[in-house]
């Protein structure tokens, strides 16, 4: 069987690579990309440490369910938003929606 | 926790199915109400009414004096720490209902006051949460409403950045905060908080104490996000500025108050005094969070000072403002390493009251500029000259909550303050203490400078009256009197904090 380690350098490689492209990344719908990266990280370190430390209780199963459903409503409210951004200016860069200043 | 009762257990989240019960009433209004002249203001009346009555839920189904009860399966402590959180977040959406309702961007339109409960009802179950489940759970049914609430004026360009950008730093940070969830979850195999304390007490996962320092960084960080402490604190000037003013208000209060109590929360009993937790490295962690929220507390306070100094606009300045209360508050956090009883009592009582007394003074001034904001069009500070001639009552009564967020007496800024550097000192952290009192000092001068400037100075349209509606009259007058009361007696609360933090210390020992 696979060990668990393994599970979790993906799951930290991934996280990684979404913190990255947070940080890196101008476009208000790639930022959003790289957060839904980030959290299936956090999906993969729960389903794997469940299954290998308790499977006998469904407690890690059950934080899985409700990341995801929570992530998906946060993602619709995300694009909601970004559309509502882009209708008042056309630009998605959150860098160049600069009125707020100071 | 014994068999499960549901009516026995109602009583824990009474506040929450009220607040449920209230969006469903408010929705079908939405829905069916024809269409007459005053409709919108009539939901937002229904609105703070509810919430207001629902206030007084946590004094009817009160958790029985000197427990913290666990129910729902673990997932809700029903304590007294959690019914003041409840009457604050309450009344803080009540109030926010109410001074909304001349805002035409906000609250002329009902979904708002939707908006409004659904997050209330976030923050309350957040402030009682037991279980990373939980908490994660509630700290987004506060979080998405606020982010929606942000963007709220679809058509200005300014209100929908300011929701992108509080969108995407709360989202990054939800992340962060759930990799360390994710992380204290795989040392323990368990969500419950007082599970991961007992799990990582045992020690039989792990061999060191640098992947538990790990998470507790992540959590910081993702907590310090919310209750934007330097330097992660970015986003809150941007985002106060933009936003509808009332959203503002209701952010600056009660996503910090819940977001402060969870935290408070998850140090006491999966890093903290949990007597029974921690063999592990015990002193090591507790070393690497006290110290820092102490760095922090002292960044936030200084920095959200300094550059409260040069702002203009008042609602950035409140931001900056609001960014060095929170550095007062943290404080308070840092002391909860005191190694006395009474010292953890007094550093959670300290917390909780300044919170407390935090939400109705900011709603104050708030409400005072979203009147003038309202009335004629301009928000910046220059432009309240001579409110005093035009309006005395408003003067007045942004007078004292300016003064309360100073820390001057009689305004309840003055006991919050006072208790806070108490509960420094006592946990042996003299220098954040004194390094808080010169903060406060220079967060004296442009809070007096915006009192000068109300009463002394002289403006173009001074003549002119500026009314204030029923509705303001009633909701910034209460906050006022609560102000005032809280700095004359803060006793009732304040021994009401310490009672509750007593509770949860001896809930731990168990």
């Amino acid at each position: 069987m696979i060990p668990l380690w393994m599970y979790l350098v993906v799951a930290a490689a991934l996280f990684c690579i979404g913190m990255f492209g947070v940080l890196a990344r101008r476009n208000g719908v790639g930022v959003l990309m790289s957060v839904e990266l980030m959290l299936s990280a956090v999906n993969l370190n729960i389903v794997a440490f469940w299954r290998y430390s308790t499977p006998e209780n469904t407690t890690g199963m059950v934080f899985a369910a409700f990341l995801f459903v929570v992530a998906a409503a946060e993602a619709a409210v995300g694009l909601a938003i970004i559309i509502s951004v882009y209708r008042n200016r056309h630009s998605v860069i959150p860098e160049e929606a600069d009125t707020l200043k100071g | 926790m014994g068999e499960f009762n549901v009516w026995t257990s109602l009583p824990a989240v009474a506040p929450e199915v009220g607040l449920a019960a209230l969006a469903a009433i408010v929705l079908l209004l939405d829905a069916y109400l024809p269409q007459f002249k005053n409709r919108t203001r009539n939901i937002a009346y229904v609105t703070a009414a509810g919430m207001a009555a629902l206030a007084l839920t946590p004094f009817i189904w009160a958790p029985p004096a000197g427990t913290s009860e666990l129910y729902w399966g673990g997932m809700i402590r029903h304590d007294a720490l959690g019914q003041i959180f409840a009457v604050m977040l309450l009344l803080a959406g009540a109030i926010t209902s109410l001074i909304a309702v001349e805002d035409s961007g906000a609250g002329q339109k009902s979904e708002f006051h939707l908006v409004i409960i659904v997050a209330t009802m976030g923050g309350t179950l957040l402030a009682k949460s037991a279980d990373l489940v939980m908490i994660f759970i509630a700290l987004e049914t506060l979080s998405i409403p606020l982010y929606m609430l942000a963007a709220f004026r679809r058509m200005d360009g300014k209100s929908a950045e300011s929701g992108l950008k509080y969108f995407l730093f709360g989202s990054f940070t939800t992340a962060l905060l759930l990799y360390g969830f994710s992380l204290l979850f795989g040392f323990t195999g368990t969500t419950s908080l007082a599970g991961i304390a007992d799990g990582l007490a045992s020690g039989t996962l792990l061999t060191s104490a640098f992947p538990v320092l790990v998470a507790l960084l992540l959590v910081i960080v993702g907590f310090s996000f919310k209750i934007s402490a330097v330097p992660f604190h970015f986003w809150t000037p941007d985002v106060y500025e933009g936003a509808p003013t009332p959203v503002t208000a209701f952010l600056s209060v009660g996503s910090k108050a819940a977001s402060f109590m969870v935290f408070m929360r998850l140090l006491i009993e999966v890093f903290g005094l949990n007597p029974n937790a921690l063999t592990l490295d015990n002193a090591v962690i507790q070393q690497f969070w006290v110290g820092l929220l102490t760095v922090f507390a002292i960044l936030t306070m200084t920095l959200g000072n300094l550059l409260a100094l040069r702002q203009n606009s008042f609602k950035r300045l409140l931001a900056y403002s609001s960014i060095a209360q929170a550095g007062y508050t943290l404080m308070g956090l840092a002391a909860l390493q005191a190694q006395t009883a009474a010292g953890q009592d007094l550093a959670m009582a300290s917390v909780s009251f300044y919170m407390f007394m935090y939400t109705f003074t900011n709603l104050v001034i708030f409400g005072g500029i979203i009147v003038f904001a309202e009335y004629t069009g301009r928000d910046q500070i220059s432009d309240f000259a001579g409110l005093q001639r035009r309006n005395p009552w408003l003067a007045l009564m942004m007078t004292i909550g300016l003064l309360s967020l100073a820390g001057i007496p009689p305004a309840a800024g003055f006991f919050g303050k006072l208790f806070l550097f108490q509960a420094a000192v006592q946990a042996n952290l003299v220098g954040l203490a004194i390094i808080g009192v010169l903060n406060a000092i220079i967060g004296l001068y442009y809070y007096l400078v915006i009192i000068k400037i109300m009463y002394v100075d002289h403006g173009q349209d001074e003549e002119k009256a500026l009314p204030l509606p029923r509705s303001y009259a009633w909701a910034l007058g209460i906050s006022t009197v609560v102000v005032l009361i809280l700095g004359v007696i803060p006793a009732p609360i304040f021994d009401w904090a310490m009672q509750g933090a007593a509770a949860v210390r001896l809930a731990l020992g168990s």
